[in-house]
């Protein structure tokens, strides 16, 4: 695991807290790792995301929805795009990994194992239903772009797979 | 310092993402089934956000007023220098995956060099595009050899689509004048020395797919110059209509 520095000011952290993936809404955006700092000056806060994917159409909506949040809690934003250092899989947070699970969306793996699952060499994805590693890939690229499809095979459920991306 | 070297050098790589996010596009709601659909769409998707990146970056650069969206769709037939080989039609599905396989080597050859460039905004592009890049890569070849090695009618379609994509592959390590003062300034990557490794690559996967490996001594190029093939115009009229008839539009 790479551990990030990211500077978030403490007032600002509990209104990002509620901004979410438009795409999975139970994961904050704090949660996803794409905030990659917050700082305040005054009443305007200046805040810099970085995208999962380049094609993340998600982007423009977080963006707006930083926004939104700010503005309602009487802060004026600004909110940049940065590419570098790019967004890796390790950042989603431990809580936001257990949020994923439980909305029904298996967590990414460590890179090694990650390869091993969507290789299909090894069968150690977990269902996130039924718990069960009994699964299989039916496709590397799922519903977006940051997610594989997978289905059961104990339980017959299709899940989607948060791929890993260092 | 004239920084049109520079810009042109961006093009050339964004177009090449650009008319294949296009070509992968025009997938949406036809591929073969619905896990390949989503799977060329979703590439598609990383490539027109890749060349979101490189146009930003190269509007920036420019001395006009000009955005994104203008380089990516006001700019005429001559003007986009991408290669030949991402325009090639959607002939069947050994022909997308044919392109896309030939595509992804290089251009994973490429982002990798290009990660040591002296650009800062480029070295950043190419490595947050390796990361998807890596992804396509594995999908196309994957399908190379499910093709290939899979009945004797998906091992036809597959070798005749390799064996047709060939003659545009020798583009890719082609360098235009932009290239290579961007090459001489540290900025780009000297494409020509990617050539051999390339070659080696493709060939191994395409062996373990049990597929001939063309022997080809006549090729074909010119899109780097922005001499198209006849495939282009039609793409390009599907792809800049919205913007020619509602100029400035906006989603």
């Amino acid at each position: 695991m790479v551990e990030e520095k990211v500077h978030i000011e403490e007032e600002l952290e509990p209104i990002l807290k509620q901004v979410s993936d438009p795409e999975i809404p139970v994961l904050s955006i704090i949660d996803l790792g794409v905030v990659r700092s917050a700082n305040l000056d005054g009443k305007k806060a200046k805040i810099e995301i970085t995208p999962t994917y380049s094609g993340c159409p998600a982007m423009d909506v977080i963006g707006d929805d930083i926004k939104a949040a700010l503005k309602e809690a009487g802060y004026e934003a600004e909110v940049n795009l940065i590419l570098a250092p790019a967004w890796s899989s390790d950042w989603i947070t431990e809580e936001g990994r257990k949020a994923l699970e439980e909305y029904g969306i298996a967590p990414p793996m460590d890179a090694t194992s990650d390869k091993k699952a969507l290789l299909g060499e090894e069968q150690i994805v977990k269902c996130p239903q039924c718990k069960s590693t009994n699964t299989h890939m039916v496709s590397q690229f799922g519903s977006t772009a940051c997610k594989a499809l997978f289905k059961c095979n104990d339980c017959q459920e299709p899940f989607d797979y948060f791929k890993c991306l260092i | 310092m004239n920084k049109d070297f520079l810009i042109k050098y961006i093009y050339g790589i964004a177009d090449n993402a650009l008319i294949l996010g296009q070509r992968l596009g025009e997938l949406t709601g036809h591929g073969p089934t619905l896990e390949v659909d989503i799977a060329t769409t979703n590439i598609s998707l990383d490539l027109f956000g890749q060349v979101r990146s490189y146009f930003q970056y190269a509007a920036q650069l420019s001395e006009k007023e000009i955005t994104e969206d203008d380089i990516a769709f006001l700019r005429t037939e001559r003007e986009y220098l991408n290669v030949l080989l991402v325009e090639q039609p959607n002939r069947d599905f050994a022909f997308v995956i044919g392109r896309q396989f030939l595509f992804d080597h290089f251009h994973f050859l490429l982002l990798t060099e290009m990660q040591k460039s002296h650009d800062q905004t480029l070295v950043a592009i190419a490595k947050k595009s390796l990361k998807e890049v890596s992804y396509h890569k594995r999908f196309s070849s994957d399908w190379i050899k499910r093709l290939g090695d899979g009945t004797e009618e998906s091992k036809q379609k597959i070798q005749t689509a390799i064996d047709d994509l060939w003659r545009f592959t020798d583009e890719l390590f082609h360098l235009t004048e932009d290239d290579k003062k961007a090459v001489e300034e540290g900025i780009g990557v000297d494409v020509s020395k990617l050539k051999e490794t390339y070659y080696k690559n493709v060939a191994e996967i395409l062996e373990e797919a049990t597929l001939e490996v063309p022997e080809l001594k006549y090729f074909q190029e010119g899109g780097k110059k922005g001499i198209h093939s006849e495939h282009m115009g039609y793409l390009l009229t599907d792809m800049q209509y919205m913007q020619r008839t509602y100029p400035g539009m906006k989603w």
